[in-house]
C-alpha cells in the first residue's frame, strides 16, 4: 500500500484563500465578490491587496450572482463566496439563469459545506448542494479533499471556460495531497490500488477513504481508493475499470445519498457495468448542532462508516 | 425623409412586427411589447452608441440587458431592424429549433443578447455587473437595463438598487415601464408599488419621469436627459409611463393582453392600425 501523509491538519476553506490571493497576483482578470462572510471565506487576503478588484455585496446573494454573471461581460473572472448553503439552493434561480443557462464564466465558491461546519446546526448545514448544481447543465462540479487540493483547484478553475461549482468546508482535516500538485478538472486520482473493493470518496472523505482501505488491508482486504475531486463531469473510465477487478463499491460523500456522487456513479455502472454499491453519505435527512466529530459519527461519515459499508459490499458480490 | 419621419415609421413597422410574430405562433406577450415600442427604437437608434458588429463582451460601446424577457417581440424586432440578424429570422419566433425562443437567451447564440432572462428581478443586477466591468476596464460608455414595474416585487431589485446606490454606479441608467399592468390585473390590485418614485429616491437614485413614454420624442429627449445626468456618483432611473398595448386600441388600458396572441381578425385589425412603413418581414 501507498502511505499518506497528514502533513498537518488544516482548513479546505484556507486553501481556497491561498489560490485566490494567488490568483490576484498572476490574473488580472480575476475579480472576487463576497456577501458579508470574507472572513470565513479567507479572502481578507485578496481584499487587502486588490481592493479595486474585491466587491463586498452585502447579505444579498440573488444580487451576488446575477452582478457575477454580469462582470463576465467584458472579461473579468469573477469569483463568489459565502457558504454553500447560500451558493446554492437561496440562489438557484439567479444560477440557472443569469449563469448557466447563460453561459457565464462564474465561479461559485462555497464554504462551510455538509455537516461539518458544526454548531450552528441544520439552517447552515447543506447537504444538497451537489445535487442542485450538477443538474445544472454545463456546470462543472468539484468538492476537493484538502488545503493543498483546494488551492490548486482554485487556480484551476481561473483557467477553466465556464460556470463552475467549487466546494469546500470549514473544519480542519488531514493535508495529504502534494503541495504542488496539478490540478486536472475531471480526471480522478487513484491513490490506492486494490482487487477486493473499489472506495469511491469526494471532499475530506478521501482521507477517511485511505484511513479505512488501511483497516481494511489488516483484515486481508486489499481496498482501492479513489478521489474524485470533480463529481461532473465524472471520470466514470477510472471507475469502471477499478470496479472490474474488485466487483463492488463504495461511494463516500458528506452530502445526501439523493443525488450526490454516489448517484451519479450508479448511474454509470447501470448503464455499462451493473455492480453491488452500497453508499456513505447523509440518508434524506437534515443535519443539527454538534462538533464535526460527533456528527460525523452520528450521520455515518468517517472511515468506520466505509469499513462497514466496504465488508458488507463485499459480501453481495 | 426626415430623421424623426423614419424613426416613427420604424416604431409603426416594430408594432406590427410584434403583432404579426405573436400571432404566427399564437403566443408570446405583445401588451408590454407595444407598450415599450417607442423606447426601444429610442435606444437603439438614438442614444445607445454601439458597434457595427456584435460580440458578447461588448468593450467600447454602450451595452443593454432586458429584465423582462417576456417582451421579447419588441426587443427581437428593433434588434433585427438594427441590423443585429435577419429581419426574416422574425419569423421563427418560439419556433422549434430558433434563435428567437420565447424568451431572450444567449444559449441559441442570437446576436444582440448578453444574457437570459425571463425569470424576473435578475437585470438589474447583471447590469450592475457590467457596469463595474466598465470601470474596471476604464471604459467610459453605459449600461442601459428595462424592467417591468410588476416586476419590482421581485425582492432581488431591491438587494440591487440597494448596491448600486451605495456604491456609486453612475454609469447605469435602469427603465422602468410603468404601465401599471401585470398577468393577474393592475399593479394596484395585484400587489401596490406605492411610490416608486420616493422608492428609489430613498434609496439613492437619481429619478426622472418621463411622462409621455409614447411619445418618441419625449422618449428621446428623457433618455437623453437620463444620459446627461450619468457620472455623478449616483445610478439614474426613468420611469416611463407607457400605455400596455399602445398602438392597438382594443390592447390598451387592460392586462387582458400580457401575454395572448389576436386571432386573424384581431391581427387585421391591429395592422390596419400600423400600416406597412418599413417592410413587413
Amino acid at each position: 500500500m501507498k502511505k499518506y501523509t497528514d502533513s498537518g491538519k488544516k482548513d479546505t476553506r484556507s486553501g481556497f484563500g491561498a489560490g485566490l490571493t494567488a490568483l490576484g497576483k498572476s490574473n488580472e482578470n480575476v475579480v472576487a465578490l463576497c456577501a458579508d462572510l470574507t472572513g470565513s471565506l479567507k479572502m481578507d487576503e485578496f481584499k487587502e491587496n486588490h481592493p479595486d478588484r474585491f466587491f463586498q455585496v452585502g447579505i444579498a446573494e440573488a444580487n451576488m450572482i446575477g452582478m457575477a454573471a454580469g462582470m463576465t461581460i467584458g472579461g473579468k473572472i469573477p469569483f463568489t463566496g459565502t457558504f454553500a448553503n447560500f451558493s446554492t439552493g437561496r440562489v438557484y434561480d439567479q444560477i440557472r439563469q443569469s449563469v448557466a443557462y447563460s453561459g457565464k464564466n462564474v465561479k461559485i465558491c462555497a464554504s462551510h459545506a455538509g455537516v461539518t461546519l458544526g454548531e450552528d446546526g441544520a439552517t447552515h448545514q447543506i447537504l444538497e448542494d451537489i445535487g442542485l448544481m450538477k443538474m445544472l447543465p454545463g456546470m462543472t462540479v468539484i468538492n476537493t479533499c484538502d488545503y493543498n487540493q483546494t488551492k490548486a483547484a482554485t487556480l484551476a478553475i481561473a483557467e477553466h471556460d465556464g460556470p463552475v461549482y467549487l466546494r469546500f468546508g470549514r473544519p480542519k482535516v488531514a493535508n495529504f495531497t502534494p503541495e504542488d500538485q496539478t490540478f486536472e478538472i475531471g480526471k480522478a486520482v487513484q491513490l490506492q490500488e486494490g482487487n477486493d473493493v473499489t472506495l469511491v470518496a469526494t471532499g475530506h472523505l478521501v482521507w477517511e477513504a485511505l484511513q479505512a482501505a488501511e483497516t481494511l488491508n489488516e483484515q486481508g482486504i486489499s481496498a482501492a481508493v479513489i478521489n474524485i475531486h470533480t463529481i461532473k463531469p465524472l471520470d466514470s473510465e477510472a471507475i469502471l475499470k477499478s470496479v472490474r477487478k474488485t466487483g463492488c463499491i463504495v461511494t463516500a460523500e458528506e452530502h445526501n445519498f439523493l443525488g450526490g456522487l454516489g448517484e451519479s456513479v450508479a448511474r454509470e455502472l447501470a448503464e455499462s457495468t451493473p455492480t453491488p454499491q452500497e453508499f456513505v453519505a447523509t440518508k434524506d435527512t437534515f443535519g443539527e448542532s454538534g462538533t464535526p466529530e460527533q456528527l460525523m459519527e452520528k450521520y455515518g461519515l468517517n472511515a468506520d462508516a466505509i469499513v462497514k459499508a466496504a465488508l458488507k459490499v463485499i459480501a453481495r458480490k | 425623409m426626415s430623421d424623426s419621419k423614419h424613426l416613427q415609421d420604424l416604431v409603426t413597422q416594430v408594432r406590427r412586427d410584434i403583432l404579426r410574430q405573436v400571432h404566427k405562433v399564437n403566443s408570446g406577450h405583445p401588451g408590454g411589447s407595444l407598450g415599450c415600442a417607442e423606447f426601444f427604437v429610442a435606444l437603439y437608434q438614438k442614444l445607445m452608441d454601439r458597434n457595427d458588429s456584435f460580440s458578447m463582451d461588448g468593450k467600447g460601446e454602450d451595452l443593454f440587458f432586458l429584465s423582462n424577457g417576456h417582451i421579447s417581440p419588441v426587443f427581437y424586432s428593433v434588434l433585427a431592424r438594427s441590423g443585429y440578424f435577419p429581419v426574416e429570422e422574425l419569423n421563427t419566433f418560439r419556433l422549434l429549433d430558433s434563435r428567437l425562443q420565447g424568451h431572450p437567451t444567449t444559449h441559441e447564440g442570437l446576436p444582440g443578447i448578453r444574457v437570459a432572462s425571463g425569470s424576473l428581478g435578475q437585470g438589474i443586477s447583471v447590469a450592475i455587473g457590467a457596469a463595474q466591468t466598465k470601470k474596471l476596464n476604464n471604459d467610459s460608455h453605459l449600461i442601459y437595463t428595462l424592467c417591468g414595474d410588476g416586476e419590482l416585487q421581485e425582492g432581488q431589485n431591491w438587494e440591487a438598487i440597494m448596491y448600486a446606490a451605495g456604491n456609486g454606479i453612475d454609469n447605469l441608467i435602469v427603465t422602468i415601464d410603468l404601465n401599471g399592468q401585470q398577468i393577474d390585473g393592475s399593479t394596484e390590485n395585484v400587489l401596490p408599488l406605492g411610490n416608486v418614485k420616493g422608492k428609489f429616491e430613498a434609496f439613492g437614485w437619481d429619478v426622472l419621469e418621463i411622462k409621455k413614454g409614447n411619445d418618441l420624442d419625449a422618449v428621446i429627449e428623457g433618455m437623453q436627459e437620463a444620459k446627461e445626468r450619468t457620472g455623478k456618483n449616483k445610478p439614474v432611473c426613468v420611469l416611463l409611463h407607457t400605455v400596455m398595448g399602445h398602438g392597438v386600441d382594443f390592447m390598451m388600458h387592460t392586462h387582458a393582453w400580457h401575454g395572448k396572441a389576436p386571432n386573424d381578425e384581431q391581427l387585421e385589425t391591429g395592422l390596419a392600425q400600423n400600416p406597412e412603413t418599413m417592410g413587413d418581414y
